[in-house]
């Protein structure tokens, strides 16, 4: 239970942490943001890195900004800085309430968005949420900088686009008009554990029906991912409980668990139908 | 990311058999030792500095017995690099009483039965302690969904509950003096 040997790297600006990045990655180097992943894998020596990029030190990596009808979220930013609305309108409000179902409070004050997203575990919140609303993540590296979109970025079970030598060092959330309705609904054994299945949806009602509708789903497939045969459904219907409960028997059915014993797949399928069906409720609340 | 300043500075960059000196600051007062980077903060605590008061559990982050508070905020000590840690101010149980006069939050804990075998407690304190400095008119059931992040054995938790409840007034009580 304690973790290998490693040598650790504090680096105080981001180019240096490129560089030490550059040439650490191919030797199993990686990146240390917050740790409640990482040191733990450690720990069961799931994980012995040889060297350890620890960007904590690295200036202006906490930046949490509004700009360009989107919010900036700095590699640093721990996900306690959501318990409050951090940015106006509907996209502070679902951060709150998607933070809450995050692992537990002590976890929440160290770990960080960007490193979630980086971890790529498929029954992360975050990677829902990005997935959903279509984040771009900035990866930097010392060759330089490019700008990955959700759709290409999560790639399977802990696997995302990232290279080796490439820092998650933003990553961007469009922000949601004032009329965007959302709701969350996650499923967990205990307070706080992995989510067995999560959905997330999005909705604006114009004219009496739905517009610009989004349904994701976590902690079913290697990866969330929007749920296009659900969408479908709703865009363009009056909302209503028999609409709500076709968008989720359809997500149920178009989604391929990881697990495909019948068992697992039956039971995990059932609580997509749930989950999905609960979230469209509560955005129509 | 251009607006960020690059400048030349200090990198510690160390072998692997290398042992770091840090100086950690722990309850006000400053202790020097001598660590490996794989070396947590908790095992730090323990092993180096002789603060036993904080237990190690399970050591990958599930129990919290090893909550202690690190510039103002709870975190898990088994999760946290004592390299990480130098220069941030660390607060343990054993700095939790002044002198002989207990914390309100120990004090609680004692009244109301809120420990039996006593080894999730320090962590279970801390936690609390934390928070209600963090967030000292947080309502019940954000309350319960805090302390749902660590666990007791002897599933004590009815008492623990009662306890921090019970100390949540008592941290409150001296805000509601006149003047301030």
């Amino acid at each position: 239970m304690k973790p290998a040997k490693f040598v650790h790297h504090a680096p105080k600006t981001l180019a240096n942490a490129l560089a030490i990045l550059a040439q650490v990655a191919p030797l199993d180097g990686r990146i240390l943001a917050g740790g409640q992943s990482l040191v733990a894998a450690m720990a069961l020596r799931l994980a012995q890195p040889a060297h350890l990029v620890d960007i904590n030190g690295v200036a202006g990596l906490e930046r949490l900004a509004v700009a360009n009808a989107e919010l900036s979220i700095g590699a640093c930013v721990r996900h306690a800085a959501f318990h409050r609305p951090v940015a106006d309108g509907p996209l502070g409000r679902l951060l709150s309430a998607v933070v809450r179902q995050i692992a537990h409070y002590p976890i929440r004050t160290r770990g960080t968005f960007c490193g979630s997203l980086a971890n790529a575990d498929p029954a992360s919140e975050w990677c829902l949420v990005a997935a959903t609303l279509g984040a771009r993540m900035v990866a930097l590296s010392a060759r330089g900088e490019r700008v990955i979109a959700a759709e290409d970025f999560f790639r399977g079970i802990m696997m995302s686009a990232l290279q080796a030598d490439e820092l998650l060092a933003e990553a961007r959330l469009p922000l949601l008009s004032a009329a965007t309705r959302f709701g969350f609904h996650e499923f967990s054994r205990r307070a706080g554990d992995f989510a067995m299945a999560m959905a997330l949806a999005l909705y604006r009602i114009e004219g009496g029906r739905i517009a610009g509708a989004r349904i994701g789903i976590g902690g079913v497939e290697e990866r969330p991912r929007r749920i296009a045969e659900a969408e479908a459904l709703l865009e363009g219907q009056p909302p209503s409980d028999e609409r709500f409960r076709a968008a989720a028997e359809a997500a149920a059915g178009a989604v391929s668990p990881i697990d495909q014993s019948a068992e697992v797949a039956g039971y995990k399928r059932d609580l997509v139908r749930a989950l999905a069906y609960r979230a469209l409720e509560q955005a129509a609340a | 990311m251009s607006d960020i300043e690059v400048t030349a500075d200090t990198e510690r960059a160390f072998t692997l058999n290398d042992r770091i000196e840090i100086t950690l600051s722990i309850n006000r007062r400053n202790y020097v030792v001598k660590v490996e980077s794989r070396h947590t903060l908790a095992d730090v605590l323990r092993d180096q500095c002789g603060l036993t008061g904080t237990n190690s559990g399970c050591e990958h982050g599930v129990c919290g017995s090893c909550t202690v508070i690190v510039d103002g905020a709870p975190l898990r000590s088994c999760l946290m690099f004592a390299v990480q840690a130098g220069g941030k101010a660390i607060r343990t149980i054993e700095g939790l009483a002044d002198g002989e006069h207990l914390h309100p939050m120990q004090r609680a804990f004692i009244e109301h039965h809120g420990l039996q075998c006593g080894f999730c407690t320090p962590g279970f304190i801390m936690l609390a302690v934390a928070l209600l400095e963090r967030e000292p008119d947080i309502g019940d059931e954000d309350l319960l969904e805090v302390l749902s992040s660590n666990l007791c054995r002897c599933t004590g938790y009815q008492n623990i509950l009662k306890a921090v409840r019970a100390a949540a007034t008592l941290m409150r009580a001296p805000r509601a003096e006149p003047g301030e």
